[in-house]
């Protein structure tokens, strides 16, 4: 399916029932390609979330249409879509292991199939020696490791991550960045990541696409040209400054917009 | 020596030195034992009582009412508190019911009770369902209010029914301000259905207490009274370390 549109939006318009009457996203219309790592950058309050809620599944555009792999989307989460969240979505009263087998309780595989893709999702995270540990007892980036085995441990078609690095400090996102490229190259999912750090979305993509102030538009889209088995140490390619330079130029005004001020 | 280790070395130390100078102070005659009789009396007429059968009705009779209004509390308050936690107009009325609900002693309704329900045990259980609800009721509502969102949204993605989203988010989510509910409530009914004995019943430990009150039969008093209390914190202490259990792991970091 490379090359062809995994994800489709069109004209996706997302309204909050007031009074007042919120437009918090769109018209937007975007394919995503089958395989591709696309981020979405954008000023705070723009409908990032919201956009990503809507090709969940979670949330039901107000008008236009979503479809993943060829088929609409009306309100429900399809199979084949892994989400991870912003907020630490671990269970307390589980263990990693748990926590990880969590989304194949479902799934009907026999014992040993879960057993043996856990295991995997845990050595592949890095988290084989806290396997019996509680969230409580990890730090916050092992924490949203966990939340990413989780995922990982489904095979899903598309990952969406909303913003998962963003309560870590800079060195800890960059590593857990080179372990998304790994998991993105390895299992060959389409990504969609929703950042706010331009330079997290410059290292990791292939295409970045910017959005206005709400309600969110695409007002620009950027093609990294990154080969396939990049790391982190692209920060240091002259390209990388180039890049994150014409992210924050095209959001600059947009983000001076959300502050209330003129560009 | 842990510090947790610590506190609890001093509360029995305490307990133990109070428990010491109330059995010097009776022995030595500084406590009249028409007052209070010497601990160790307790412990016995405790034994002897238990030993002779003589409280066997009673036990039967108290524990097995504080059970049912200990059961019937935690189904209707956990069910009251997640319909209050559903339908945000019920909540506007009901909150500051809940808050001084425990401000009205129910004890005062036993009289009504026993009209409306007659003598035995039907208006006991009453008693201790209206002591114990409000407890599991607020501890239900503090329990799904503290949920987080995003674990609704992962049982969304996990496309959970609602009744998998129930016992495996919800519940355990939940678990720990219900546990600290039914705490309370197996107190509350506890207090509930042995002071209704004790106020007006004919049966049970709370009426055998109050007989030996007024028989002027102190040894026996103290006797069913300890029993009482050992019972209480017994149950209470179980409880306890279970609930210790459960927030360690959850919180061990």
């Amino acid at each position: 399916m490379s090359g062809e549109a995994q994800v489709s939006l069109s004209e996706v318009v997302r309204r909050y029932d007031g009074p007042p009457v919120v437009q918090a996203l769109g018209p937007i219309s975007l394919d995503i390609k089958c395989g591709e790592f696309f981020s979405i950058v954008g000023p705070s309050g723009c409908g990032k979330s919201t956009l990503l809620d809507v090709v969940a599944g979670l949330v039901r555009p107000s008008s236009g249409s979503v479809r993943f792999e060829g088929k609409e989307l009306h309100g429900e989460v399809p199979d084949g879509i892994g989400v991870v969240f912003q907020e630490d979505s671990s269970m307390p009263w589980l263990s990693v292991r748990d926590n990880v087998a969590f989304g194949l309780r479902t799934s009907g595989l026999s014992k040993q199939e879960a057993a043996t893709r856990v295991d995997h999702a845990i050595s592949f995270m890095g988290l084989s020696q806290f396997a019996g540990h509680y969230p409580a007892q990890l730090s916050g980036g092992m924490r949203q490791r966990v939340c990413i085995a989780r995922t990982l441990v489904l095979k899903p078609r598309l990952i969406l991550l909303d913003e998962p690095f963003g309560a870590l400090d800079q060195q800890t996102r960059l590593l857990m960045g080179d372990e998304l490229l790994r998991l993105w190259r390895e299992t060959g999912a389409t990504v969609l990541l929703i950042t706010h750090a331009l330079d997290e979305a410059a290292m990791l993509s292939d295409r970045v696409g910017v959005m206005s102030a709400r309600p969110g538009r695409f007002i620009d889209m950027v093609e990294t040209g990154w080969p396939r088995d990049r790391d982190s140490r692209v920060i240091s390619d002259a390209q990388f400054g180039a890049l994150t330079a014409r992210l924050w130029s095209s959001l600059r005004a947009e983000s001076l917009k959300t502050l209330g001020r003129a560009a | 020596m842990t510090r947790r280790h610590a506190a609890l070395f001093v509360r029995i130390a305490i307990l133990t030195s109070l428990v010491a100078l109330l059995e010097i102070g009776c022995r030595l005659g500084f406590i009249d034992t028409l007052t209070v009789i010497a601990p160790s009396d307790m412990v016995a007429s405790m034994a002897d009582q238990i030993r002779s059968g003589d409280l066997d009705a009673s036990i039967v009779t108290t524990f097995s009412t504080i059970l049912i209004a200990f059961a019937l509390a935690v189904v209707l308050g956990t069910a009251l508190g997640a319909l209050i936690h559903r339908f945000a107009r019920l909540r506007d009325v009901a909150d500051p019911l809940l808050a001084s609900y425990y401000s009205v002693p129910t004890f005062i309704f036993y009289p009504l009770l026993v009209a409306l329900l007659g003598l035995g045990k039907a208006p006991l259980v009453v008693l201790g369902i209206l002591s114990a609800t409000p407890a599991v009721v607020i501890s239900t509502l503090s329990g799904l209010d503290s949920v987080a969102p995003v674990l609704m949204k992962l049982a969304r993605v996990h496309r959970l029914t609602p009744a998998r989203t129930l016992t495996w988010i919800v519940l355990p989510a939940v678990m720990p301000h219900l546990f600290t509910g039914f705490k309370l409530a197996l107190s509350y009914a506890l207090i509930g259905v042995i002071a209704g004995e004790f106020i007006l019943s004919g049966t049970g430990l709370g009426y055998a207490i109050s007989y030996a009150y007024q028989s002027f039969d102190n040894r026996a008093m103290y006797g069913v009274m300890l029993f009482v209390l050992l019972v209480a914190v017994t149950a209470n202490g179980i409880l306890y370390v279970w609930e210790g259990r459960l927030a360690r792991r959850r919180s061990r970091g």
